[in-house]
C-alpha cells in the first residue's frame, strides 16, 4: 500500500509507546546494571564489564541447552503451522458449526500452563493415563519418564496440543476478511482449488501467518512452565530448554550477574532471529519491488 | 455473443414464501439483447446486484430460468456460461504480474503458451496495459486493476457478455471519465454485451443505451435514457431519475377538472380513468412547471419557499397547501421567499399514477 | 471421498484428539487423588463433587475468580483500545522510525516475564498500586498492547487505502468512517485480538501472582496452591483447570460472530 509520510501519526502511536515503555525500560535498565556487576552482597557491586557474558557463552551447558532449544523451536514451527493452515480451511465459514468449532478449538488455550503440565503429567502415564495406556497396549515401549525419546516427543505433542489453536484462530480470521468477489472471480476465471489457496488463500494470509510464526517461535523459544511440570527437565537434561536452564542457573548457583548476563544474551539471541525470521518473511511475501 | 433471456425470474433468500417482501427478486419476464449496453440502476438493496449474480451464475435462482442464446443455463456455474465479471474493487492476483493475470483464465483451459502471450498481448493493447505486463499488478493504481479485471474477463475470446457491479466504486473522479470512456470503446470494439450495475443515474444514463430501473426486488421500467425522463411508468422512476426528480402530487378527478389541494387546474383527467380508486398521483417534472408572475387560465397559486440560481437555470420550491412543488426554468422573474407565484402545469407534460404505475 | 467430506473428517478428527486431554482433565476433576493415581479409567468409578466442592466452599477460589476476570476484562479494554490508532497509523502511514518502533513493540515480547518480576514489584509498590486490579492489567499492557498492534495492523493493511478516501469524497468525517466503515471491516481481526488479549492475560501466572496479596488475588495463583503437604491435589487441580475454561469459552463465543464470515467488502 501507498503510505503517506505524515510525522503527526507519531500522536496515534503515542499512547502505545507510553503504555509499553514504562513497564520495559525500567527492568531492561535494572537487568543491563546487574549484568556487568559482581553483587558480592547488598551495596556491595564491583563493575566487572563483559566478565559475565564472556563465562555465559563459554559454558558448554548452555551450548547444548540452546541447541536443545533450537531443535524444539523449529520442530514445534514445522509441526504448528501447516497444521494450523490445514485447520483453519476444514472450518465452516459461518452458521452454528463455525461457532462450535471455535469454541472447541480454542479450548485447549484456555487451561492455565501449569494446569496443562499436570494433566499431560497423569494422561502420559502408562499405567494410570489414557494415552500412555493406549500406546503401550498397542505394543508400542512408552515411557515419558525414563526415555529421552518419548520425553522429547511428548513434550512436542503437549505443545501442538496446546498451541496449534493460537495458529487456527489467527489463520481462521484471516481467511474470513477475504472478501467474496475473490472466491467468485476464482470461480470465473475457471481456477482450480489448489489455484484459489496458491493464489488467493495463502497470500491473503500473509500477515496473520507472520505473526503466528513470530509468536509460536518466540514463545516456544521461551517456553518453560509446560516441559518444566510435565518432566522437569528430563530424563537428565533431555528436555532442559533454555527458559529452565537459565532459571535452574539463576535460583541454584549463579548470583545476579551471570543471570542478567545471560538474560540479556538470550533476549538478543531471541531478537536475532525473530529479526531474521521477520525481514526473510516481508522478502517472500512481496517479492521484488518492480 | 448472447442474448439473454430471464423467464419468470424471481429469487428469494428464505424458504418458505408468504408475501412479496419476502422476495429479493420479485418475478419478472426480459429480454436483452445480444450486443446491447445495459444497466441496472437503482438504489442500494433494490436486487440489482442479487440479479447481475443470476446472471452470471453466481447465484441460482430460486424460480424461473435463465436463457443464454435460447440455451437454459439456470443450473451452469460461471465459468461454462461465458460471461465476465467485474466488482466493486479491483479483483487481482497480487502474487502475479499483470501479465500473468491476464494469461491466468486461459492457463486454466489449457492453452498452448503461445498462443497465450498472443492474446494477452492483444488485450493488453485494447486496454492500454501494454507497458506494464511484467510488472507487479500489486504495485498498480486502482484504475489500473479495474482494467486488469476487465482484462482477464476479455482475454477469452468466447466470452459473450462483461457483467459490471458499480466498478467505479473506489476509482478517482477524475479518473471515472476516462475509464467510462474506455469501456463505451469496448463495447464498440469487440460487440460484447455489457450489463452494468450502479445506483448513480449519470452513471447510467451516459452509459447505456437501454436502463433496467429497480426498487425493492422489482424492475420497475426498461427504457432509454430519454423515456425514462419523458414517461416514467412508475413513480419510482419519476423521482430517482432526474435532479431533482419528479414532482408527485395527490389529486383529485372531478367532473370539472383535476384539483391538486383543492385548487382546480386546468386540466382535464384523460378519458378511461374510474375516479375514487386508488391514490391518484400526478406527476410533472419540475423542467415543465412554468412559474410565472401572474395567474393564468389553470395555473396554481403558489407560496415561494426558495428560489436559487444554480448557474444555468433557477430552481424555485414553493408550497401549495401541503404539497412542495419544484420548477427548473431557465429564466425567471425576480421572486423573494413568501412571495405568491403562479404555477402552469402543462397537460402534454402531466403524467397520472394510480398505486404508482402509471395509468395515463 | 468428496473433497469437502475429506475436510470434515479431518476436522473431527482434530477435534476429537483436541478434545481427549480436555475430556481427561474432566475425568479427573470427578475422581478422588487415589482413584487418579491409582488405575486407569475412562470414567470415574467412585464419582465425586468434592473436589468442586472445596473449591466453590473456599471464599479464595471464588474471588480469585472474579478478580481474575476484572483485571483481564480491564486489560482487554485498554489494550485493544490502545493499539487500534496505532495500529491504524502503522498501516497507512510512514514516519519516523516507523519501522523500527513496530519491531521495538514486539521485542517486549522477548524476554520471560520472569525478568520483570522484581523491577514491577518495586515500581508498583512505589506508586502505591500493589494488589490492585488496575496493577496487574496494566502490568500485563507490556505483552498483550505490541500483540495488538500487530495483529490489528495486519488487518488493517488488508483493507485498501481507496476506501478511506471513498469515504472522505462522500462526506464522511474520520471518526465516523472510522466507526462506521472501517471497523466492521476488519470485525475478524478485532475479535481474534480481542480473545487473544483476554487469553494472554487469563493464563498469566508469574506477574500477576507477584502485584498481588489479598485484594486482587487471582484464581490463577490460588491454584499453585494445590501442592500442599500431603502432596499434588491431582483433582482439586483438574477441577480448577475446568473452571477457568468457562470465562474464556463464553468469551470466545461472544466474539465470534467478529471472527467468523458476517460481512460483505463494499456497499450494495
Amino acid at each position: 500500500m501507498n503510505k503517506t509520510l505524515n510525522n503527526k501519526a507519531w500522536w496515534l502511536v503515542l499512547p502505545v509507546i507510553l503504555s509499553v515503555a514504562f513497564s520495559a525500560i525500567m527492568p531492561l535498565m535494572t537487568v543491563v546494571n546487574y549484568s556487568v556487576q559482581d553483587i558480592l552482597g547488598p551495596d556491595q557491586a564491583v563493575f566487572v564489564g563483559m566478565e559475565w557474558f564472556k563465562s555465559v557463552m563459554r559454558d558448554q551447558d548452555l551450548h547444548s541447552a540452546l541447541w536443545r532449544q533450537l531443535w524444539f523451536s523449529l520442530a514445534v514451527l514445522t509441526i504448528e503451522i501447516p497444521l494450523g493452515i490445514g485447520v483453519a480451511l476444514t472450518m465452516p465459514a459461518q452458521g452454528w458449526r463455525a461457532s462450535l468449532s471455535l469454541v472447541l478449538v480454542a479450548l485447549p488455550l484456555l487451561i492455565p500452563w501449569n494446569v496443562v503440565g499436570t494433566i499431560w503429567q497423569i494422561f502420559g502415564r502408562g499405567d494410570i493415563g489414557l494415552m500412555g495406556k493406549l500406546i503401550n497396549d498397542a505394543g508400542i515401549s512408552y515411557n515419558y519418564t525414563g526415555d529421552s525419546v518419548d520425553a522429547w516427543l511428548t513434550v512436542l505433542l503437549m505443545d501442538v496440543w496446546h498451541w496449534t489453536p493460537l495458529v487456527v484462530l489467527l489463520c481462521y480470521a484471516g481467511l474470513r476478511a477475504i472478501p467474496d468477489a475473490y472466491y467468485q472471480a476464482a470461480k470465473i476465471d475457471g481456477a482450480s482449488r489448489l489455484a484459489v489457496f496458491r493464489f488467493i488463500q495463502l497470500p491473503k494470509m500473509r500477515n496473520v501467518l507472520m505473526i503466528a510464526v513470530l509468536l509460536r517461535f518466540m514463545d516456544s523459544f521461551m517456553i518453560y512452565t509446560e516441559p518444566f511440570v510435565l518432566t522437569g527437565g528430563g530424563p537428565g537434561n533431555a528436555t532442559t530448554f533454555l527458559s529452565q536452564y537459565l532459571t535452574q542457573k539463576a535460583v541454584g548457583q549463579f548470583d545476579l550477574g551471570p543471570a542478567a548476563a545471560f538474560s540479556l544474551i538470550y533476549f538478543l539471541i531471541i531478537l536475532l532471529f525473530s529479526f531474521v525470521l521477520y525481514t526473510w518473511m516481508q522478502r517472500v511475501g512481496t517479492g521484488d519491488k518492480s | 455473443m448472447a442474448r439473454i433471456e430471464l423467464a419468470g425470474l424471481a429469487h428469494s433468500y428464505k424458504s418458505n414464501l408468504s408475501q412479496p417482501s419476502d422476495y429479493a427478486l420479485r418475478p419478472m419476464e426480459m429480454t436483452w439483447q445480444d450486443g446491447g449496453a445495459y444497466a441496472l440502476l437503482g438504489p442500494s438493496g433494490c436486487g440489482k446486484t442479487t440479479l447481475l449474480n443470476i446472471i452470471s451464475g453466481l447465484i441460482t435462482p430460486s424460480q424461473g430460468k435463465v436463457l443464454f442464446d435460447g440455451r437454459d443455463v439456470t443450473h451452469l456455474p460461471p465459468e461454462q456460461r461465458n460471461i465476465a465479471q467485474v466488482f466493486q474493487f479491483p479483483v487481482i492476483y497480487d502474487t502475479m504480474t499483470v501479465g500473468e493475470n491476464l494469461a491466468f483464465p486461459l492457463k486454466n483451459r489449457g492453452w498452448k503458451q503461445a498462443d497465450i502471450d498472443k492474446r494477452v498481448a492483444q488485450i493488453a493493447e485494447i486496454l492500454e496495459l501494454s507497458g506494464e505486463l511484467k510488472h507487479r499488478a500489486s504495485g498498480l493504481t486502482p484504475d489500473a486493476k479495474q482494467k486488469i479485471s476487465l482484462g482477464r474477463g476479455l482475454v477469452r475470446p468466447d466470452v459473450a457478455a462483461v457483467l459490471f457491479d458499480e466498478p467505479l466504486t473506489v476509482i478517482d473522479p477524475h479518473l471515472k471519465w476516462l475509464l467510462r470512456r474506455k469501456l463505451k470503446e469496448i463495447h464498440h470494439e469487440l460487440k460484447l454485451s455489457l450489463i452494468y450495475v450502479t445506483h448513480d443515474q449519470i452513471e447510467a444514463l451516459t452509459f447505456a443505451d437501454q436502463v433496467v430501473v429497480m426498487t425493492d426486488g422489482e424492475v420497475v421500467q426498461v427504457g432509454s435514457a430519454q423515456s425514462l425522463f419523458e414517461t416514467p411508468e412508475h413513480t419510482f422512476v419519476g423521482y430517482f431519475i432526474g435532479n431533482p426528480g419528479m414532482n408527485l402530487l395527490p389529486c383529485e378527478w372531478r367532473a370539472d377538472g383535476v384539483q391538486i389541494a383543492g385548487v382546480s387546474t386546468a386540466l382535464t383527467a384523460p378519458t378511461g380513468l374510474a375516479g375514487g380508486e386508488g391514490k391518484l398521483t400526478l406527476g410533472i417534472r419540475p423542467e415543465y412547471v412554468q412559474c410565472k408572475p401572474s395567474q393564468e387560465a389553470g395555473s396554481l397559486p403558489a407560496r415561494v419557499i426558495s428560489a436559487r440560481n444554480m448557474g444555468t437555470h433557477w430552481l424555485v420550491e414553493s408550497q401549495l397547501g401541503e404539497h412542495r412543488i419544484a420548477a427548473k426554468q431557465r429564466d425567471l422573474h425576480p421572486v423573494h421567499s413568501g412571495d405568491t407565484v403562479w404555477l402552469s402545469l402543462p397537460a402534454a407534460r402531466t403524467l397520472y399514477y394510480v398505486n404508482d404505475k402509471r395509468v395515463a | 471421498m468428496t473433497r469437502s467430506g475429506f475436510s470434515r473428517f479431518f476436522l473431527v478428527v482434530f477435534l476429537i484428539g483436541s478434545l481427549l486431554p480436555i475430556y481427561w482433565m474432566l475425568n479427573m476433576s470427578l475422581k478422588t487423588n487415589e482413584e487418579i493415581t491409582g488405575v486407569m479409567t475412562m470414567w470415574p468409578a467412585h464419582l465425586t463433587f468434592d473436589n468442586y466442592k472445596v473449591i466453590f466452599t473456599d471464599e479464595s477460589w471464588y474471588s480469585g475468580y472474579i478478580n481474575s476476570m476484572i483485571y483481564v476484562a480491564m486489560n482487554m479494554v485498554m489494550a485493544v483500545l490502545l493499539a487500534l490508532p496505532a495500529a491504524y497509523a502503522f498501516s497507512r502511514y510512514t514516519f519516523l522510525g516507523d519501522k523500527h518502533l513496530f519491531f521495538w513493540l514486539l521485542t517486549n515480547r522477548m524476554t520471560p516475564p520472569a525478568v520483570f518480576l522484581l523491577p514491577f514489584f518495586q515500581l508498583y509498590s512505589t506508586v502505591g498500586l500493589m494488589d490492585t486490579h488496575i496493577a496487574v492489567a496494566l502490568a500485563h499492557l507490556l505483552f498483550n498492547v505490541p500483540l495488538a498492534v500487530w495483529i490489528l495492523e495486519g488487518f488493517m493493511s488488508g483493507i485498501p487505502k481507496e476506501i478511506d478516501e471513498t469515504a472522505y469524497i462522500d462526506g464522511y468525517t474520520f471518526p465516523k468512517f472510522f466507526v462506521k466503515i472501517f471497523l466492521p471491516l476488519i470485525k475478524s481481526g478485532i475479535g481474534v485480538t480481542a480473545f487473544f488479549c483476554f487469553m494472554f492475560s487469563w493464563v498469566e501466572l508469574l506477574l500477576a501472582r507477584t502485584l498481588t496479596s489479598v485484594e486482587a488475588k487471582p484464581i490463577a495463583a490460588t491454584m499453585t496452591r494445590t501442592v500442599s503437604a500431603a502432596g499434588m491435589d491431582w483433582g482439586v487441580l483438574a477441577a480448577a483447570g475446568v473452571l477457568t475454561i468457562v470465562p474464556g469459552a463464553l468469551v470466545i463465543w461472544f466474539v465470534r460472530h467478529y471472527i467468523a464470515k458476517g460481512f460483505a467488502m463494499g456497499r450494495v
